[in-house]
């Protein structure tokens, strides 16, 4: 039960424009209940004392690593490029992962459908913090602020793109994403199912996903726009 | 004549909106002639007949048959590409996308009849004609140097040949000789590319002629990526670059080819090898359409036509547009920009609003990649910048080399984007 006290944030963030920080802090979940949650995991992850790796790596230390760290363990090419890209394991990402593992990292090995549940994921991941070795006393430490999360309100899964729209839009991607879904260094975006390209797109949009080319070219595109890209890309074989 | 034309132009919207009517409502197909296969008028050309299908015709002049393209071809200079993974032929163009691939020069253009005119005698009518001609080299801009010097001292700003001949001067340099570099003032095409290949240079002196010394003179105070790069040319290249920028005298810069010297602020050297990239301004047949103020052809950012003539649209270096740079990526961006507009007002096709984008990738030495970029929006006044970023220094060498690896799949990406 001490632990679980320690395990606390500020949620200004969360707060639209608040001010000041410290407005008030919440738990980022129960620890207790998530090491429940984490008998979904345990069948490919250890974590705790004398953890090793198994179909997943170990969990130890997770909080505040760069993704894909351990040289001994054999990652998917996705999360290597995800850590290229500077990807860390902060609760934001955690949290994302833990929702829909293939929307923050498309080729992940990691066959789990998600955690649907905030709750579930919050609880699960107060129970990984207390394995990482980070300072977990103070508030500076990891987890430090809790943002927005990627889940996507229905109303914005549920647009239907413009296909001719977003075959116009689409050759902005394609200086880089080639159009027959060839990779020489620059995945492809062709033929994904509707909802993983809006949710990535959602995610790189808000900076959650890492890499800066595509924070940008998402940033500025409206949620229709998004909509539209999906249903062309889609769409291409 | 150019004058003529514009007063022509001046007589208002309904007598300009009069001449163009026929050619849309006729019974023709209307069109399109463009001018230049690079990275804006390839690119131009493929879109509007891929999207088109069939409605317009489409021309497309270029003199050469094997087009080796500007970015990359400094990485053929530091060994990293071959020359022939930089070349690339109108084949696709033509046979897929039936786009009239003509190789000739545009040699005039008559603004009231509509008519481009070619080196080789022929004439070819246009509804819309897009100018993509690249850069041309301002006279006189480097004391002693003009055109038939380009085989002593290369500009190798325009990719193929003169690349070949510049890389076969640095390795034929002597044991320790000396590189120099005359940088362009701005603006001009390709804002990192001489500091890009500055740093290619080096590369190959390190491997081959590790004593060798490099001379910058530079006109401007500051550069493209200049902190990144200086970064690396410490840390690859210590002590073998010296760069000379505005505040030591890098623009009173004159260079003698028969005697190999270069004299910068007054002070002559001589060197084994020199790289003259002399002030640019829009490719010559801008000027001679009569479409240019200053070096430049400006442009309506929504839909890349010339200010100066509604049937003409100019894309990529020759342009000047607002915020965006020279580049390859920019030209390729307004293309399909030019391509909606032109197809909106030939066939009445749905015209969405001008989104651009631009990202320059350079590479400082292995697996050694940064790159810089950005968002544009169109507003009357210009192309306005949006949002951007940069590599930062510091970055780890896992990131620059994902970095690097990235600007090759970029290269495959535009190259298929420009000709098919």
């Amino acid at each position: 039960m001490q632990r679980r006290l320690a395990l606390v944030i500020p949620v200004w963030a969360a707060l639209a424009g608040a001010a000041q920080a410290s407005e008030g802090a919440v738990p980022i979940g129960d620890p207790e209940r998530g090491e429940n949650v984490f008998e979904q995991c345990a069948s490919c992850h250890e974590v705790g004392p004398g953890a090793r790796h198994k179909n997943g790596p170990l969990l130890n230390g997770v909080f505040g690593r760069k993704v894909a760290q351990f040289e001994d363990f054999k990652y998917s090419n996705s999360i290597v490029r995800a850590r290229k890209d500077g990807m860390v394991w902060d609760l934001e990402h955690l949290d994302a992962y833990l929702e829909n593992p293939k929307a923050l990292v498309s080729g992940t090995r990691m066959a789990f459908r998600g955690l649907k549940e905030p709750q579930d994921r919050r609880d699960v991941l107060a129970y990984l913090r207390r394995f990482s070795d980070n300072p977990q006393d103070i508030p500076e430490a990891e987890p430090t602020v809790r943002k927005v999360e990627v889940a996507l309100p229905p109303e914005t899964l549920a647009i239907v793109g413009d296909r001719d729209y977003g075959e116009y839009l689409s050759s902005e991607c394609t200086t880089c994403h080639q159009t027959d879904g060839d990779y020489d260094g620059i995945p492809s975006v062709i033929g994904w199912p509707n909802e993983d390209f809006v949710i990535a797109m959602h995610a790189y949009k808000r900076k959650i996903r890492p890499h800066p080319v595509m924070q940008m070219m998402a940033g500025r595109l409206s949620d229709e726009e998004i909509a539209a890209l999906a249903a062309y890309f889609g769409a291409l074989e | 004549m150019a004058v003529d034309r514009r007063k022509f132009l001046g007589t208002g919207a309904a007598a300009a909106a009069a001449l163009q009517a026929p050619a849309v409502l006729g019974a023709g197909k209307p069109r399109v002639v463009v001018v230049g296969g690079g990275a804006g008028g390839a690119t131009a050309a493929r879109y509007i007949a891929k999207d088109s299908k069939g409605a317009i015709d489409v021309t497309l002049v270029e003199p050469t048959r094997t087009y080796y393209t500007c970015f990359f071809s400094n990485l053929y200079i530091g060994g990293f590409q071959d020359l022939a993974g930089i070349a690339h032929s109108y084949g696709t163009l033509a046979s897929q996308y039936g786009v009239n691939v003509v190789h000739d020069w545009a040699v005039g253009i008559d603004r009231d009849a509509r008519t481009v005119s070619l080196a080789g005698g022929g004439m070819l009518p246009y509804d819309r004609l897009i100018l993509s001609p690249g850069i041309d080299f301002v006279d006189g801009a480097v004391e002693g140097w003009d055109i038939t010097s380009q085989n002593k001292m290369p500009h190798a700003y325009k990719a193929g040949s003169q690349s070949e001949l510049l890389k076969a001067q640095i390795e034929a340099m002597p044991e320790g000789g000396t590189f120099a570099m005359v940088a362009p003032p701005n603006p001009y095409r390709c804002p990192p590319g001489p500091y890009e290949r500055v740093s290619m240079v080096a590369h190959v002196l390190k491997q081959r002629n590790p004593t060798a010394k490099i001379i910058v003179a530079d006109p401007k105070p500051k550069f493209s990526k200049m902190a990144l790069f200086q970064e690396g040319w410490g840390s690859h290249y210590d002590g073998m670059i010296d760069w000379i920028g505005e505040e030591f005298g890098g623009g009173n810069v004159s260079v003698d080819p028969d005697a190999m010297t270069v004299t910068i602020d007054g002070e002559v050297t001589k060197v084994d090898a020199c790289n003259v990239i002399p002030a640019m301004k829009a490719g010559r047949i801008c000027e001679m359409a009569g479409i240019t103020e200053g070096n430049w052809a400006p442009v309506s950012g929504h839909t890349m036509q010339s200010r100066l003539d509604e049937n003409i649209h100019v894309l990529g270096d020759a342009c000047a547009q607002g915020d965006m740079p020279k580049s390859g990526f920019s030209a390729n961006s307004q293309a399909k920009v030019a391509a909606m507009a032109v197809r909106g007002a030939l066939t009445d096709s749905k015209v969405f609003p001008a989104k651009f984008s631009n990202t320059c990738w350079s590479l400082i030495g292995t697996n050694d990649g940064v790159k810089v970029g950005a968002t544009y929006q169109a507003t009357d006044e210009k192309i306005a910048k949006v949002d951007g970023f940069i590599s930062q220094t510091g970055e780890d060498a896992e990131l620059r080399q994902a970095t690097y690896e990235e600007s090759i799949g970029w290269y495959a990406g535009i190259t298929s984007d420009m000709f098919g």
